[in-house]
Parts: structure tokens; C-alpha cells; sequence
């Protein structure tokens, strides 16, 4: 078997019979046990993994598929519910917890044939950059620097997600987008990451982090894959207020690689002393890449951007203080007694919650507060709002954004800042489109001097996904970015 | 009502909107079913779990804010009002606080025969909490999730009560109202209604005082004693030169008093804000009016209505019409007959029946076509008022049919006048003494022959025929 099998090859080789769904399916189990040491996993669902591809096989043979995707198996995020499949957000606090229904994005997997082989590692309830904040312990990136033999945090929150299908220990992913969950990672471990128009994807059974902001994704190993799996997930769903009825588009088959004639902005906020010279760099070549291959640059501003990040740590954290309300020990997950119910609630959060969620909360609590509220959560909105003029001014002009998606590559699991806001300033290029609603896709451009893949950040209008994935295909054909990490994790 | 000073009250009332399913999940929102048995995922919370207004709950809100002559907002907003409670799953209630679906508003009320007008301030919806179950095991606390998400809606008034009679005819009228529009069925003791009423004192001339609020009153009768208990409270620490403090207190039945329940610096901060699962709440024009032209005819139509086609009285009309099964039922058997009988039956017999026997005219043991029988047979002279009042006293007991009974009983009055004249006949030449006597100047023995008449025709000789044919065979 191929290295490296992406999701369209998946398909081909089903639908040609050179391999099955259950031998695909063991191949990647005994993969994912061999990958131990990446701590990818929260929960792998062999047994039903392996009762899926039987009956996927079954009904190829009964020419029966669900799509032509039947039978390929994915990991997803544990943050999605999962009927009879333990659901923890990777927080002590849902440990327990076997949801009793599936998450309508699973469902739409389960709906095109897909086998999940389990529930992928990520940070607490979605809340960190680096999976450092999973009570199942960090996620180790695949990628090493050729500098030094020191582990690299995968990024996150789709940290496992990410690294998943970095060390192909499943063809394609599932993860979700707050800040920059999909695309953080994705560009940490040289994957491909969307983040869609938020009410594009369900969030119906996905576990609240940020309500206005959440919006599931795939992550996976090229552009062509990144379409077909979101045209699987996406689509109006009567369950979810929020979710807009635009009618769904057949992504994949669209995909047409031309840029020429379009427009691509490039904004001057995100240009900074403090990046890199090989994210630079590849931030300019990338340029030129579009400029020779037809398209216009053109130079542009969102006056707002940095006003993004402390917008997104009083929305993100005040919607998360309310939704992570319900995790009191009453009625799912743990409970510690205690001698009465103020009592009981304190002594299961405190033990259930880890660092990162219980900071989130107080801060989302504090700025929710009487006599706060309209100093922090009001003026947040409002330069929210401030922030979706700035795109939809731009896209007035441009059809495209063109951005680093992060400040840096990976950094080491042991080197994570301790101030919290210098984490937090890995999500500054991504946070804005969240905050916008808009969709963007992380794409591997190349990799840095220390060997560590560098991942660009494209950006388009609201529902504008077809244009997006278009330039994101022509990106990645013309550079052929083809770097894979050395699986030094196989024993 | 205590000399000397003025009360200000205000009323919050929470309606339990009348629908099939609750305010954003389907399941049913029946009354007495087994704990925890109307319970979906998103009234228990569980993660993941997604709000959808219910439509049938905004139509039901908009109804009764156009019975509340009350402004509808064509944009309105939920919030989340986050509070830790154990019967309250998702950790906060979904509530209305900045924008409500309904603004201003007014109602009509009437004390003493003098109507005012009662300010409506606002009227939102939010979900109802579960129940917690206190008293089913020493140690531990039970939860029944079937109440949780169930639609209310809060109805907010001005300061405009004066006296505990205001008060509750206030709540009365409310209620009154929204039975009319079948947007809340007013069942009280069930919890359908409840009201917080909000009381302060104050020495005509001078400022507001400081109010305190009593929670959850599920009835007219403790309303009106837990506003005179609680003005006399406030009264008497004015007097000997104490503050009142702001805060939120609870009535015991048992006792009738008023008692702390927290200050209004322990009250809780609730963090509103609004709910980012559910979009701004946009009402079409189209579909407001659409609601508005559906609306019945509301009680204070309906009692202008009444004295004009049926010449009730003011005092008879509001009555009848304050409450809409008795409207009803009124109407019912008013129809094709005379009005002022009708009404007579129904203010004073059907009433005292109904009061003596503590049921709602919905449980009157006589149906509106009996009594319309029995008054048919009055209105006929078939038998005599004294005879009806009888029959309607054995109706009550056996649900039976005037007609069935009269006919049982033989009881129809006599008033063929051959068979009448036959008796007089007998009671004249049986009573020559008195004949003389009466014809010599002695009027009153006149009460004598028909006494006698009556006896001899078992009660059933008709009073008036009876009277005329003595007169005529007397005078002679």
C-alpha cells in the first residue's frame, strides 16, 4: 500500500477492487497502534470500524454504495458525539460519557459509507493552540526538526486531527474551527485544513466551544480530498438554528485550478517583522506563484486585524463560560460529592476542568459580569462587526486573501510559552475569519530551514468555498509540495 | 386601605403558553405525566444539543401581546440568563431581557363599578425550569425534567395597582384575556398562572418607597393577603423608623405571612446575553396580521355586546363575562330565549350551586340545554317558579332532564281553565261561611280559597289563572 494514500486514491482503489474497506481499515488499526508514542488517539473503535468496512465491502459487492466514497475510513475528532462511542472533548469532566445519538456531521459521514477507526485527540473542549490541554496529554507532532530529536506539539486544537493524518494513520479528518483549530494544525503538520462559512457545517451533536464562532472542518492530505470530505459534511440542517440553507455545492467535480483574472489581496496588517524569514518568504513566492500563473496582487488593508485577537478572548471565552455551564456532575460525565449542591458543583469542576478551560471560563464569566459587560462584551461585538466591514470591503476588490496562517512552524512541547497570551498569539492570522464568519483554507507551501512545513492561509468571501478551494488547488499543483515527516514513531 | 398611606404594586405574571410541544424541542408538554418521561436531549442538555423555536409558541406570544392592546416587536431577541441550579440542565434559561416580543401594552380593569386602565410594560417568552424533588428521600434530591423547556410567557405591568382589589382583579383580567385567546389555559393550582407581585408604601405626596417582591402566588386569594400582610409589614417598620430593604420574599400559606428569601445584594448576576444558537427572533407583517385578524371576540367586547343584544346589566354583564366557559355556557342557553330569565337562572341559581359546591361552570352539574329546558318550561307557564327552583335542585343531584323530571313527577302546572274552574267550583260550595263572609267585606279571606284551590290541585294549579277565575266567580 501506498504511503501516504489520500482520500480520491482511497476511492480509486476501492472502487478498481485493488483493496478492500476492511483491509484498508486494518491496515490503518494496526498503524495507529504502531503510532502509540504520537498519543493521537483518545479512543479507537476497532470493532466497529472493522463492522463497518465488512458491511461498506458487502455492499460494493451488492453495488449498493452509499457514495464513492464508501468504505474509506477517517478519524475524527473527539469532540464530535458519537452514538455508542465514548465523547470526552478530551476533558476528564466527559471521561464517561457514551453519547446515546450521533452528531449530524457524523451522520453525514456514516450517510456517504465512511468507517470512523475512533475519536481523535485535541485540546479541552477545543480550547488551546497546541493539544497540550487534552486530559489524555499532548498529541506529539510526526515532524521533527532536522536540528534537534525534541517533540513538537502538533498545534491545535485539531491536534490529533492534524497529526493523524500527517503520520497517515487515517486518509482524512475530521476537526473543528473556533480560532484556527483546523488551520493551525494543518499548517503545523503540512496538511490541508478548511475552515468553511460558519452555518455551512452543523454544528448539531458537535460539543459547543464558542457557539457563533464554531465551524467544522476537514483536515486532509490534499485539496481534491478537502472537497470531497466537506461536500460530505456540509448542508443545511433544520436541528441547527444557525445553519444557513444555501443549497450544497458538488465541490470536488467543480474544482478548476485557473486563477487568471482574479484578484488577490494581500493585507497589509499581517506583514510583521516578527515572521519568519522562511514563512516570509514562502508568503512571497506564493505571491509570485499566483502573479506568473495569472493572477493580480493586490495590495490591501483590514484596518481591524489586530484588534482580533482581544475581540476573540472576550466572544470566545463568554459564549464558552455559558456553554460549559451544563457539565455540573447532575446529569452526564463525573461527579464529586460534596456535602450539598454548591459543594458538589465546585468539586466536580474543579476536578473536572483542566487549567486552560477554567481560565476561559473565569474571563468569559468576568467580562459577562454586571458593570462589564458592556465595557468588554459589548464593545467586542461591536468591533466584530467592525472586522466583517473590513473583509466585506475588501472583497469588494478581491476575490482572495492571501496570508501566512500562522506566525510560526512548530515549536516544541516543552517550549510553550508560559504566559497564555503569547500562546494565544498563534491564532492572530486566523482568528479574523472566524470572527467574520468567512471560510479559509490552510495549504502546505513548504518547508522551513529547520525542515518543518510552513502552511499558507487563503481567504474568500461568505459561501465562496468553490473559489477558495479553486486557487488552493492551483497553489498546491503548481508548487507540488510533496514533503512527508519520517515515520521515526514506527517501532 | 390603611389611612394615612398610599401602595404601589406591580405584577409579573408567568403563563404557561398553551401548546402541544415546548418553547425548543418537541416533546410534550402534558400535565401529570411519570417524572422525567417528557425529557428530549435538548431539554436534558446534553452536549452537543441545539435550540429551534417552536412556532407555535411565537404565534401564541404575539396573540396574547395583540389581546394586551400591546405593541409586537418585528424583531426580538433571546438571551441566556446563566444561573447553577440543579433543574436547570443546560445551566442557563433561555429567556427574552433586552428585546421581547411584546412592548407596551394596557388592559382594563374594574373595582366598585370604576374601570382603569393597567399599563402592560412588556411581555417575553422563556423556558421553564425542571422540578426538584425535596421530599422523596431524606438525603437526596430528585429532578423531574419533564417542566424543563416548557414555554412561558412573563407578563410585566406597570406600577399601576393601588389596593389588593386592583391587584386582583388585575391578574384576574389577565387571565380573563389569554383564556379567551386559548394561549394559556389559567389553570392556577396546576402552576399554569403564577404571579410575583411587586408592593411598596408610601405617604401620599412623597416619593416611591423601596418595593419588595413575593414570589410564585398561585391564587386570587393569596395575592390579595399576601399584599395587605406585606403593606402592613412595610408600614410598621416605616413607622417605628426603620428602612425597608429591596428584596425578594416568599408568602406562607399557612401562615399568611411574608418571609426573606434573598436581598437584593445576594441576588444572583445572571450574565444575560444573547443566545448565539438561536438568531434574532423577525416577524413578518404579512403574519402579524394574518394572527390579528384570527382574534375572538376578547371579554370587554363581549360585554358591551352582551348589554346591548341581551340588556344585561353593567354589574350582570362583567360577571358573566369575566371568565369564558360561563360566557359561554350563558350564551349557550340564552340563545332564542328570554334574557332576563336566563340571566337570573344562571347569575343567581347556576352561581350559588356552583359556589356551594366549589366546582368551575365547566363542571356544572347541569348542562346549558337543561337549564334552557327548565326555563323553556317557566318561560311557558308549564310550571310555576316554585316548581322550577324543585326541578332544578333534583337536576343538580341527578344530572337528570327538566323534562324527565317534570313528566316523572306529574309536577306540570294545571292551567286549563275548565279543570281549574271545576275546583273553584268545589271550593266555593264547600265554604259557604267564608263566601259570605268575604262577599260582606272581608278581602283577606281571598288568600283562604286560593290555599284551598292549591291543596285541592296538588300545588300544580297555575297561581295566575287560578287567581283571576276566583276573582271573576267571588265578585258575583
Amino acid at each position: 500500500m501506498k504511503r501516504n494514500l489520500n482520500f480520491i486514491e482511497a476511492g480509486s482503489l476501492l472502487e478498481t477492487s485493488e483493496t478492500t474497506s476492511v483491509e484498508l481499515t486494518k491496515i490503518y488499526l494496526e498503524k495507529i497502534k504502531e503510532a502509540d508514542e504520537l498519543n493521537c488517539f483518545n479512543t479507537v473503535s476497532a470493532e466497529q470500524a472493522l463492522d463497518e468496512a465488512e458491511k461498506s465491502d458487502l455492499r460494493r459487492q451488492q453495488g449498493k454504495l452509499k457514495s464513492r466514497f464508501d468504505g474509506i475510513p477517517i478519524g475524527v475528532k473527539d469532540l464530535f458525539c458519537t452514538k455508542n462511542i465514548k465523547t470526552t472533548a478530551s476533558s476528564r469532566i466527559l471521561s464517561n460519557f457514551i453519547p446515546s445519538y450521533e452528531s449530524t456531521v457524523t451522520q453525514n459521514c456514516i450517510d456517504a459509507g465512511l468507517v470512523s477507526l475512533g475519536k481523535l485527540n485535541c485540546d479541552e473542549f477545543a480550547m488551546g493552540s497546541t493539544n497540550k490541554t487534552s486530559y489524555y496529554g499532548p498529541v506529539t507532532n510526526p515532524w521533527k526538526s532536522n536540528k534537534s530529536d525534541a517533540k513538537l506539539v502538533p498545534g491545535g486544537s485539531s491536534g490529533g486531527s492534524a497529526a493523524a493524518v500527517a503520520a497517515d494513520l487515517c486518509v482524512a479528518s475530521l476537526g473543528t474551527d473556533t480560532g484556527g483549530s483546523i488551520r493551525q494544525p494543518a499548517s503545523f503538520t503540512g496538511t490541508v485544513g478548511l475552515k468553511p462559512t460558519y452555518g455551512r457545517v452543523s454544528r448539531w451533536g458537535t460539543i459547543a466551544f464558542a457557539s457563533s464562532l464554531d465551524q467544522a472542518g476537514p483536515i486532509t492530505k490534499t485539496v481534491e480530498d478537502a472537497a470531497a470530505l466537506f461536500e460530505i459534511i456540509a448542508g443545511h440542517d433544520p436541528k441547527d438554528s444557525t445553519s444557513s440553507t444555501k443549497e450544497k455545492e458538488n465541490f470536488l467535480d467543480n474544482l478548476n485550478s485557473s486563477v487568471k483574472g482574479m484578484k488577490i489581496g494581500i493585507p497589509s496588517e499581517f506583514k510583521s517583522d516578527d515572521l519568519p524569514l522562511s514563512t516570509q518568504k514562502a508568503w512571497d513566492d506564493c505571491k509570485k506563484l499566483l502573479q506568473s500563473n495569472g493572477a493580480e496582487l493586490i495590495d490591501m488593508s483590514l484596518p481591524h486585524t489586530m484588534d482580533a485577537l482581544p475581540t476573540y478572548y472576550i466572544i470566545a471565552p463568554a459564549e464558552a463560560s455559558s456553554n460549559l455551564a451544563r457539565y455540573d456532575g447532575v446529569k452526564y460525565g463525573i461527579r464529586e460529592e460534596g456535602k450539598n449542591l454548591i459543594e458538589m458543583y465546585e468539586k466536580t469542576r474543579s476536578v473536572g476542568f483542566g487549567d486552560e478551560v477554567k481560565r476561559r471560563i473565569l474571563i468569559g464569566t468576568y467580562v459577562l459580569s454586571s458593570g462589564y459587560y458592556d465595557a468588554y462584551y459589548i464593545k467586542a461585538q461591536k468591533i466584530r462587526s467592525l472586522i466583517k466591514s473590513d473583509f466585506n470591503q475588501a472583497f469588494e476588490k478581491v476575490d482572495a486573501i492571501l496570508t501566512p496562517s500562522t506566525p510560526s512552524t512548530a515549536f516544541e512541547i516543552e517550549n510553550e510559552p508560559t504566559d497564555p497570551v503569547q500562546t494565544y498569539l498563534n491564532d492572530i492570522f486566523t482568528v479574523p475569519i472566524n470572527l467574520a464568519g468567512i471560510p479559509a483554507i490552510s495549504i502546505p507551501f513548504a518547508n522551513d530551514e529547520n525542515d518543518l512545513p510552513i502552511g499558507l492561509q487563503l481567504i474568500t468571501n461568505s459561501f465562496e468555498e468553490q473559489k477558495l478551494l479553486n486557487i488552493a488547488k492551483n497553489v498546491q499543483d503548481t508548487v507540488n509540495y510533496e514533503s512527508v515527516p519520517k515515520n521515526w514513531w514506527q517501532k | 386601605m390603611i389611612s394615612g398611606w398610599e401602595l404601589v404594586i406591580g405584577i409579573e405574571i408567568h403563563a404557561q403558553v398553551k401548546s402541544k410541544s415546548k418553547l425548543f424541542s418537541s416533546s410534550s408538554t402534558e400535565f401529570g405525566s411519570g417524572p422525567n418521561s417528557q425529557v428530549s436531549l435538548v431539554d436534558a442538555a446534553m452536549p452537543g444539543m441545539l435550540p429551534v423555536i417552536n412556532k407555535f409558541c411565537v404565534e401564541q406570544a404575539v396573540r396574547s401581546g395583540i389581546g394586551l392592546n400591546a405593541q409586537i416587536n418585528k424583531k426580538s431577541i433571546f438571551d441566556r440568563k446563566n444561573y447553577f441550579y440543579q433543574d436547570l440542565p443546560q445551566g442557563y434559561q433561555i429567556s427574552q431581557f433586552k428585546d421581547p416580543i411584546v412592548g407596551n401594552g394596557f388592559i382594563e380593569i374594574e373595582t366598585d363599578g370604576q374601570s382603569k386602565k393597567v399599563g402592560i410594560e412588556r411581555l417575553h417568552l422563556e423556558q421553564d425550569a425542571g422540578k426538584s424533588l425535596h421530599d422523596q428521600d431524606p438525603n437526596l434530591t430528585f429532578v423531574d425534567l419533564n417542566r424543563s423547556g416548557i414555554a412561558l410567557m412573563e407578563i410585566v405591568s406597570m406600577p399601576d395597582m393601588k389596593s389588593p382589589e386592583e391587584a386582583v382583579e388585575y391578574v384576574k383580567k389577565v387571565r380573563s384575556i389569554l383564556r379567551y385567546l386559548d394561549t394559556c389555559d389559567g389553570n392556577m393550582e396546576q402552576g399554569s398562572l403564577r404571579a410575583d407581585v411587586n408592593v411598596s408604601v408610601n405617604k401620599p405626596g412623597d416619593d416611591l418607597g423601596t418595593r419588595c417582591e413575593i414570589k410564585n402566588l398561585n391564587s386570587f386569594k393569596y395575592i390579595h393577603s399576601a399584599i395587605i400582610y406585606e403593606a402592613k409589614r412595610q408600614i410598621k417598620l416605616i413607622e417605628s423608623g426603620e428602612n425597608i430593604i429591596q428584596e425578594t420574599r416568599l408568602y406562607n400559606i399557612d401562615s399568611g405571612e411574608t418571609r426573606s428569601m434573598r436581598s437584593k445584594e445576594d441576588a444572583h448576576d445572571y450574565r444575560y446575553f444573547p443566545d448565539p444558537d438561536l438568531l434574532p427572533l423577525i416577524l413578518e407583517d404579512d403574519w402579524i396580521k394574518k394572527i390579528r385578524s384570527s382574534i375572538p371576540e376578547l371579554p370587554d367586547q363581549k360585554k358591551e355586546r352582551f348589554i346591548r343584544e341581551y340588556s344585561l346589566s353593567e354589574y350582570d354583564s362583567s360577571v358573566i363575562v369575566s371568565d369564558k366557559s360561563t360566557s359561554d355556557y350563558y350564551e349557550k342557553v340564552v340563545k332564542d330565549r328570554n334574557p332576563k330569565l336566563v340571566t337570573t337562572w344562571v347569575t343567581s341559581e347556576l352561581f350559588s350551586v356552583l359556589n356551594k359546591k366549589n366546582l368551575s361552570i365547566d363542571e356544572s352539574p347541569i348542562s346549558p340545554n337543561h337549564l334552557g329546558e327548565l326555563i323553556d318550561n317557566i318561560d311557558s307557564g308549564k310550571i310555576s317558579s316554585r316548581q322550577a327552583k324543585d326541578i332544578f335542585e333534583e337536576m343538580c343531584e341527578t344530572g337528570e332532564s327538566a323534562n324527565n323530571i317534570i313528566n316523572e313527577k306529574g309536577l306540570s302546572q294545571i292551567s286549563d281553565e275548565g279543570e281549574l274552574e271545576k275546583l273553584v267550583d268545589n271550593v266555593i260550595s264547600s265554604n259557604a261561611e267564608n263566601v259570605e263572609k268575604y262577599k260582606n267585606g272581608k278581602d283577606k279571606l281571598f288568600g283562604f280559597f286560593v290555599g284551598e284551590a292549591m291543596k285541592l290541585s296538588k300545588g300544580k294549579a297555575n297561581p295566575k289563572v287560578l287567581n283571576e277565575l276566583l276573582k271573576s266567580k267571588l265578585n258575583t
